[in-house]
């Protein structure tokens, strides 16, 4: 640390100066101001930045979670440019196989995408690392980046009715998963009359609380629909009676009550459930009944 | 349930200021200035700011001082703005503020990214300088890192992750600007985040970690929706990471404590008022009591 305190004093931008640059990011990769003068040295001797590239992804292998490492590895591939984009993504993708949520790669690999290009097969993607793991928000998220921003998908609306029967088949294995069900309602982003007349999304959330298990996003989906204005059809209102216990309520779901009493009933045994079900936010679920008002 | 072990969590930390050859302060040699500010400020909250040499803290901390109005992380270190804020946040623990040359140091080049934005916005806050940055574009940049889900990502189409949020929200806060944030569909997704064991994780399907007691509770109480969460299971957890021996809060209950994590654990169970802790200001991070005299007596 002293020599390269001594050759930093001095400025000196030399080999020996780079050498001793990465001798002390192997005893702190930390150092920002080490990864700073190794940057001048860098851009004074003209060295071929695609052995450095090789630098820093011995450098992540210790250590791939500090800023400055990030940083110093945009700034290559930023001079790199286009010939970059496959050794980033690659290398990103390295890293995602050890840590799929470790968010600088992602960071990384999201500013690749938009810089370099490679979207081609960024969905495919997405779809591999969710296969090892539907509950991998990450790979949730880059889902929704690639689908709402990839200049070869057409967007959001172009791609969402694949989307929402993939999402449909995640949610039905997996329906306790946060990630999908946030998923399925990004897929109608600024249309939620969309989403509250998609029969899919309904049947969805009827499927799920037919089984009696892990019902508690289900139960929240069917809440938020009826604040939009959804009417749940009876097939619905029976499964979520039928979800009830022995000391709620039972007279809050008067079959001859119709229309808007009804939906408010309704939406006020979705909230008692939840109250029950999911006790740990007991106060949200409350504040959410407390909310209803007779015209929902 | 047991209670938080002040005493010893002051000698740990005070214990930590003073270890300058350890393994751990070789490491965070760079980020000593980040390590001040935790420290201190857990001190302050615990009540025990009196028990360190004021001066000796303030020296050092000008010795950090560059000609351009950056702090370094530690002496003979570049400077950089997050530390800058750490140090502005330690001279106002101490009502030390009129030590600084504030044109100076507000001079530094601010840029502005959603994490450092928020860093920006804070220290110039502080520092009565807001009208040193385009706070419109600061904001709008923010804005652009929303997600659907109600959270809040480090670049625009970043994944919500609490750490993200918490600068977010609270950049928004400073800048008088949270009519902007839908608080109910973050609030749900924030208060999503207290798993069973009463802990709070910073993404779905991560495990929960002290520090999150900070980052979401935080965001939640600037949004007026602590009261989602479950408090008392948080305040368990929280107790239940604690080294009742040795003193200082780990991230999980049974690992290595740290001063980050002591921080952030008292400075959680500040927010959740829980009995003989100061008041913390969920935006600044700093005591309510010091925010009260910058923005209220001068």
């Amino acid at each position: 640390m002293d020599y390269f305190r001594a050759v930093y004093v001095a400025d000196e931008r030399s080999p020996r100066a780079l050498a001793l640059t990465a001798e002390a990011l192997q005893f702190n990769s930390g150092n920002y101001t080490v990864w700073h003068f190794r940057r001048l040295i860098l851009e004074s001797l003209k060295i071929d930045l695609h052995s450095e590239l090789g630098f820093v992804e011995r450098m992540a292998a210790g250590n791939s979670k500090n800023y400055q490492m990030w940083h110093h590895r945009r700034w290559v591939a930023e001079k790199l440019g286009p010939e970059a984009r496959n050794i980033e993504l690659d290398f990103t993708k390295k890293i995602l196989s050890i840590d799929a949520k470790h968010y600088h790669a992602w960071s990384h690999r999201q500013w690749v995408l938009q810089a370099l290009g490679g979207w081609e097969n960024e969905l495919n993607y997405c779809t591999e690392l969710l296969e090892v793991d539907i509950f991998n928000n990450s790979a949730w998220n880059q889902r929704y980046f690639v689908i709402t921003r990839s200049p070869f998908l057409g967007g959001l609306k172009a791609m969402r009715e694949s989307e929402v029967l993939y999402t449909i088949e995640a949610i039905e294995g997996y329906p306790e998963n946060e990630s999908s069900w946030r998923y399925l309602r990004g897929l109608y982003k600024g249309e939620t009359a969309s989403w509250v007349n998609d029969p899919q999304v309904s049947s969805v959330c009827l499927k799920i609380l037919r089984t009696k298990t892990n019902y508690v996003f289900a139960l929240s989906t069917i809440l938020d629909l009826i604040c939009s204005g959804y009417q749940p059809m009876e097939d619905i209102r029976d499964a979520i009676v039928a979800l009830k216990t022995t000391d709620m309520d039972k007279q809050n779901n008067d079959d001859d009550e119709i229309g808007d009493q009804q939906n408010l009933n309704i939406a006020r045994s979705i909230c008692s459930i939840l109250e029950q079900v999911d006790p740990i936010r007991i106060n949200y679920w409350i504040w959410r009944k407390s909310r209803l008002l007779p015209s929902t | 349930m047991g209670e938080l072990a002040t005493e010893k969590h002051v000698q740990y930390i005070l214990s930590v200021e003073k270890r300058k050859d350890s393994f751990e302060s070789v490491v965070m040699e760079h980020l000593r200035m980040n390590g001040a500010y935790w420290g201190l400020t857990a001190l302050y909250l615990l009540g025990k700011l009196d028990t360190v040499d004021v001066d000796e803290v303030v020296s050092w901390l000008m010795s950090c001082l560059h000609e351009s109005g950056g702090f370094g992380g530690n002496v003979g270190h570049d400077p950089h703005i997050l530390y800058t804020l750490s140090a502005v946040q330690v001279l106002a623990l101490f009502d030390k503020l009129d030590v600084i040359d504030v044109d100076k140091v507000t001079n530094y080049p601010f840029r502005v990214l959603s994490m450092f934005s928020y860093i920006a916005i804070c220290c110039l806050s502080i520092l009565h300088r807001l009208d040193k940055i385009d706070v419109e574009k600061a904001v709008k940049y923010i804005l652009s890192c929303k997600n659907m889900d109600g959270g809040f990502g480090c670049t625009p189409g970043g994944e919500s992750h609490a750490g993200q949020i918490f600068c977010c929200v609270g950049a928004l806060a400073i800048t008088g600007s949270l009519d902007l944030v839908d608080k109910d569909l973050l609030g749900w997704w924030l208060c999503e985040r207290q798993v069973k064991s009463g802990g709070l994780n910073g993404r779905p399907e991560k495990l929960p970690d002290v520090c999150y007691s900070w980052w979401v509770l935080s965001s939640l109480t600037m949004i007026d929706r602590v009261h989602w969460i479950s408090k008392e299971k948080l305040i368990k957890f929280i107790l239940d990471c604690q080294d009742t021996e040795n003193g200082g809060i780990s991230d999980r209950p049974d690992d290595a404590v740290d001063v980050f994590h002591t921080f952030f654990g008292v400075a959680g169970l500040s927010l959740l008022e829980y009995p003989g802790l100061k008041p913390i200001d969920p935006a600044y991070a700093l005591p309510v009591d010091v925010i009260n005299r910058i923005f209220f007596t001068k």
